[in-house]
């Protein structure tokens, strides 16, 4: 039997609203939450291995007299915090079970149970991606992207969204380079066709090297 | 994961449009997403059948238009589609600049029934 189909016209509204809008608005209250507080926000970026704990706590040796905080965000686990808390350095843990990044509401609800007393540097974590952290703002001043010489010097090329949204790149495990055959030229040209002015810093967590130049800079940023 | 809490927002935007509009059901969604936005139009698709259920958006067609991303030369003054593994402008070599275009990532507009 043949079914009568009743058309309706369907009317158009147009909405155009950036999907982003309410994460958006959520990072920037965080974001002035924070600068009331007088603490400076870095979202820390990076493939899984970069170096990304591994970094922080080199900053925080460079970083004396500095207040620090340090938000972790991984799929599972507390071996970093455990190991940040142990250095005596005020650390709280999300674990977002799966979710490939951190976003801003995530952020927002965390931050109640980190008690912030003085003003510093709040150091987030995020999840090891060189992908989806990148689009989501979290509520920080600032992006850190956390690139290691033994992940290739193609990187730019392949995640150029990461590259092109990094405020300062630090190189890690620079003493690496020889071993891996990377190609600073291929790097660095990957980086300044993404992002003509973001420094790039050559570090190495074994041995400390360029961190002391890295506190210098987040210093000059905060003052 | 990635596409769902984004498939929420995609839900609960055009939602509150069709009610501000009295609107009985939503028909259609389309949404604009950049190449680089990070989305891809397939996985919202599928969360979006399981998200919308009992909402204004349950069974309208979701339509992306797919953006492709562009670099830009100051030199040349054009905008172009970057090759792998360069970012060099097709007409002088010289590296461009990226622009945002093909970061685009929003609901465009919405089709409903009153």
């Amino acid at each position: 039997m043949k079914q009568e189909v009743k058309s309706v016209a369907g009317k158009e509204i147009e909405v155009v609203q950036n999907i982003f809008d309410e994460n958006d608005r959520i990072a920037l209250e965080t974001k002035e939450t924070l600068e009331n507080l007088g603490v400076y926000v870095v979202n820390i970026m990076g493939a899984p291995g970069a170096g990304k704990t591994s970094s922080i706590i080199s900053m925080i040796r460079n970083l004396r007299g500095e207040k620090v905080y340090v938000i972790e965000g991984d799929i599972e686990s507390d071996i970093d915090t455990v190991k940040l808390k142990e250095l005596g350095i005020d650390t709280i843990q999300i674990n977002t079970k799966g979710a490939c990044h951190l976003d801003a509401p995530i952020i927002q609800n965390s931050l109640q149970e980190l008690t912030i007393d003085k003003p510093g540097i709040l150091f987030i974590e995020n999840i090891g991606n060189l992908v989806c952290p990148a689009e989501f703002q979290i509520g920080e001043h600032i992006k850190m992207l956390i690139c290691s010489a033994a992940e290739g010097s193609d990187k730019p090329y392949k995640y150029p969204l990461a590259f092109e949204k990094a405020d300062v790149i630090l190189l890690t495990k620079c003493d690496l380079k020889e071993f891996v055959d990377f190609d600073d030229e291929f790097f660095l040209k990957g980086i300044r066709g993404l992002n003509k002015s973001v420094p790039v810093f050559e570090v190495n967590a074994k041995n400390g090297q360029g961190f002391q130049q890295v506190a210098t800079w987040l210093k000059n940023r905060i003052s | 994961m990635h596409e769902y809490p984004i498939t929420e927002q995609i839900v609960k935007i055009s939602s509150e449009k069709a009610k501000e509009n009295n609107a009985r059901r939503i028909t259609r969604i389309t949404l604009v997403v950049g190449e680089y936005s990070g989305f891809i139009g397939e996985s919202i698709q599928m969360y979006f059948d399981i998200i919308s259920k009992g909402t204004l958006c349950e069974g309208a067609v979701l339509e992306i238009e797919n953006i492709k991303a562009k670099w830009r030369c100051p030199n040349c003054n054009i905008n172009y589609s970057r090759r792998p593994l360069s970012f060099a402008c097709p007409e002088c070599g010289q590296d461009g600049e990226p622009t945002s275009i093909g970061k685009e990532f929003y609901v465009k507009n919405i089709e409903v029934e009153t």
